[in-house]
């Protein structure tokens, strides 16, 4: 008899021991929810880790209010389906502000919507792990992150000074105020992401799929057009047959020119793509963005 | 279980490499990486030194001189800034038949600390000599921790091959001088390989420089290497993770015992012994999302449900009456230390094994070994920070438990400082 498994049953395996041992060693732990295809493949893992209980934590979305009106319906009805609890957080005041990152600039837009409404959420829950669907083979900051990444009182991250994380034992030993992010995708890529959700069959939202959208192009990048005011001078929109690889805030978030209308041609295309996905994140431009980030407590 | 085109008999293959940028490392990953697209254009090109050619391909035969790869896997600020390589920083790559993740250590730096953690989840190390220099004390350093961890296969590049015109007999030479020490230190499989990663001679193609080297490159050596492993063979080993009690009206009367199957294979109807209790009864279920099964096995994550109410919590360990663990107040390992205060005698801290926690005292460190010369020093006061030695400890409870040899998942642990919580030692369960 054949005792082997597949790469992606070793990977999620892995996975679900991570989750299974966080919520048996925190006293109050949280899952980030970003709505986008790695936060839906991390929590179609932990439905499978605590089966048939019901997800023994609440589910957080750090909410900017720039999100695409499909991942708002997507979230709400999924959450509502598989019976998870949600909360919303949202940085009212910066929101109330005005806050956007053409007038403020992309880094100032993010500190405040996402970076500050973080730590503010998980302050303000009490929270000791929370889990993040980020994995190592999207941005070279992230290749050195460990599965337990330890956050001083103030949410940061000090890449210096971090645990050696041995075999599959994790520590979970924090201080008073410390917290800790936990990323039980770290060593999926996202060719494991995508066949992954076709094996499951799970649902994402359906901006990952191609259609025609409206759109202009700035620069090499796609950028669609939910609201005129977002449009920089002279851009002309145009229907473009187009999808996500990732999804993001709406004036933030690049597409690519796609006819990949199916999870099974989004993996082809994926499996020929010579470009990284997170090249259509402004946030990932310029030295240094994602490293400076993580170490101010964002994910 | 799932299956799928995609991912169809591709088997995970997790793999450490240790050497510095002068052994070539950078230029073989960057190859590795590159032929096997594990490196993205657009990350290849924010590295590139020089001007982009017209088309903007990368052309890999010039990479060595024109990319920076130390950029692509140097991740921190701080160690590009510096020239150094801090950290262990995880690669992915992948070919028809496997994936790989590989733990890439710097060779310097830490050495100690970092190749500990990177080969700690290894079943294979690659290690780089450059053939000019030969087998250096660094590479001896290398296979000691190797052979220390048990890894199961350990590859060794004799790297610049064309920086001595290919010849054969220097490549020999090397070969024998590490296979005489790997059968000296107990490195179960050795396997040579002469390449130019530079070249690209043997490293995803053979190239045309060796003839008289009949074995396979690298990238076939790592596809081909035998990782069905002997944890199907080990004893049963379940340490309980969370006990699951739903109380929900569907599975009210559910009590579940999760975990990870780390060794060995669990039937359902097989008489199970808890220990340390020493209470028994008969698995009932394995349960998981995707419905019952008849039997798991390692590295499966799944819930078991017992025929009997007994006494179960997290801690306790699932074994089979007729292979039983060791279960012990006191034991010596061989310990790694990774801690800027070191270990002293009569320090005591917290030692995390399978899943569980216990508070022990160091009773004794038995010897030192000095990673350069490999000697023992019986007299040593302290182990500090990438000093290697043996340890005895004592428990204030028992813990189930293997000798690493004969277990690697009931035979490890960590140690952690109860002042900082910082995690300052790997240990490894020696055989009484």
């Amino acid at each position: 008899m054949s005792h082997k498994l597949t790469q992606l049953q070793a990977l999620e395996s892995e996975s679900i021991h991570i989750m299974r041992e966080v919520v048996a060693e925190f006293r109050n732990p949280v899952m980030l929810y970003s709505i986008g295809k790695d936060s839906s493949v991390m929590l179609h893992l932990a439905r499978k880790a605590f089966y048939p209980g019901p997800l023994p934590f609440p589910l957080l979305h750090v909410d900017t209010g720039y999100k695409f009106r499909e991942m708002y319906e997507f979230r709400d009805s999924y959450t509502k389906e598989i019976g998870a609890e949600l909360i919303v957080h949202r940085n009212e005041e910066s929101i109330e502000q005005g806050m956007n990152p053409k007038q403020f600039g992309v880094a100032r837009c993010c500190g405040a919507l996402k970076t500050q409404a973080l730590l503010d959420s998980l302050e303000e829950g009490g929270y000791d792990a929370a889990f993040g669907g980020a994995r190592r083979d999207e941005e070279r900051s992230r290749a050195k992150e460990r599965v337990f990444s330890v956050r001083d009182d103030f949410g940061q991250w000090d890449p210096k000074n971090q645990r050696p994380e041995l075999w599959d034992i994790y520590n979970a030993r924090i201080h008073e105020g410390e917290s800790v992010r936990i990323f039980p995708l770290s060593n999926w890529t996202e060719m494991d992401v995508w066949s992954y959700i076709a094996v499951e069959n799970i649902p994402i939202v359906p901006l990952y799929y191609a259609k025609e959208r409206l759109m202009v192009e700035r620069g090499s990048l796609l950028i669609p057009v939910e609201d005129v005011k977002h449009l920089h001078e002279g851009e002309e929109p145009k229907m473009i047959m187009s999808r996500f690889r990732t999804l993001g805030c709406v004036p933030c978030t690049g597409a690519v020119r796609s006819s990949a209308g199916t999870i099974e041609e989004i993996i082809v295309e994926a499996a020929a793509a010579k470009r990284s996905e997170r090249e259509t994140r402004i946030i990932d431009h310029g030295a240094n963005t994602m490293e400076d980030k993580k170490k101010e407590g964002y994910f | 279980m799932m299956k799928t085109k995609q991912d169809q008999e591709v088997e995970l293959l997790r793999l450490v490499t240790v050497g510095s940028v002068d052994d070539g490392k950078s230029t073989l990953i960057g190859r590795l990486l590159y032929d096997t697209k594990g490196a993205f254009e657009d990350q290849l090109a924010a590295v590139r030194k020089g001007p982009k050619s017209a088309k903007g391909v990368i052309d890999i035969q010039v990479m060595g001189d024109e990319l920076d790869l130390a950029m692509l896997t140097d991740g921190l600020a701080a160690e590009r800034e510096q020239g150094i390589t801090i950290d262990v920083a995880y690669r992915y790559f992948s070919t028809l038949r496997r994936k790989f993740i590989m733990a890439d250590c710097p060779g310097h730096e830490q050495y100690t600390r970092n190749m500990v953690t990177g080969a700690s989840t290894a079943s294979a190390a690659i290690i780089l000599a450059d053939a000019r220099k030969g087998m250096l004390p660094q590479s001896r350093r290398h296979t000691h921790i190797v052979s220390l961890l048990g890894t199961p296969h350990l590859i060794v590049c004799v790297n610049k091959m064309d920086l001595v015109d290919y010849a054969e007999d220097v490549y020999r030479r090397i070969r024998d001088e590490f296979t005489a020490y790997c059968e000296k230190h107990g490195v179960q499989d050795l396997i040579c390989i002469p390449i130019s990663a530079l070249k690209g001679d043997n490293v995803v193609d053979r190239g045309d420089h060796m003839p008289w080297y009949d074995g396979g490159t690298v990238l076939e050596v790592l596809e081909s290497l035998d990782v069905s492993g002997r944890v199907d063979d080990l004893p049963l080993r379940f340490p309980v993770q969370y006990v699951s009690r739903p109380q929900t009206q569907e599975w009210h009367d559910f009590r579940g015992f999760m975990g990870r199957v780390n060794s060995g294979t669990v039937r359902a109807g097989d008489e199970i012994t808890v220990l340390p209790s020493g209470l028994t009864s008969k698995v009932k279920e394995i349960a998981t999302f995707d419905g019952n099964l008849d039997e798991a096995f390692a590295p499966q994550s799944v819930a078991l449900t017992l025929t009997d109410e007994i006494d179960v919590s997290r801690g306790d360990m699932f074994v089979h009456a007729s292979t039983l663990p060791r279960v012990e107040k006191a034991f010596e390992a061989i310990v790694c230390w990774m801690g800027e205060e070191p270990l002293v005698s009569r320090k005591k801290y917290v030692l995390k094994q399978t899943t569980n926690m216990v508070k022990a005292i160091v009773a004794e460190i038995c010897y030192r070994t000095d990673i350069n010369s490999l000697e023992r020093d019986d007299q040593a006061g302290e182990l500090a920070m990438n000093d290697i030695g043996r340890v005895a400890f004592k428990l204030q409870q028992p813990l189930v438990m293997d000798a690493f040899e004969d277990n690697p998942a009931t035979g490890s642990f960590i140690i952690i400082d109860t002042f900082t919580n910082n995690t300052v030692g790997a240990g490894m369960i020696s055989k009484i």
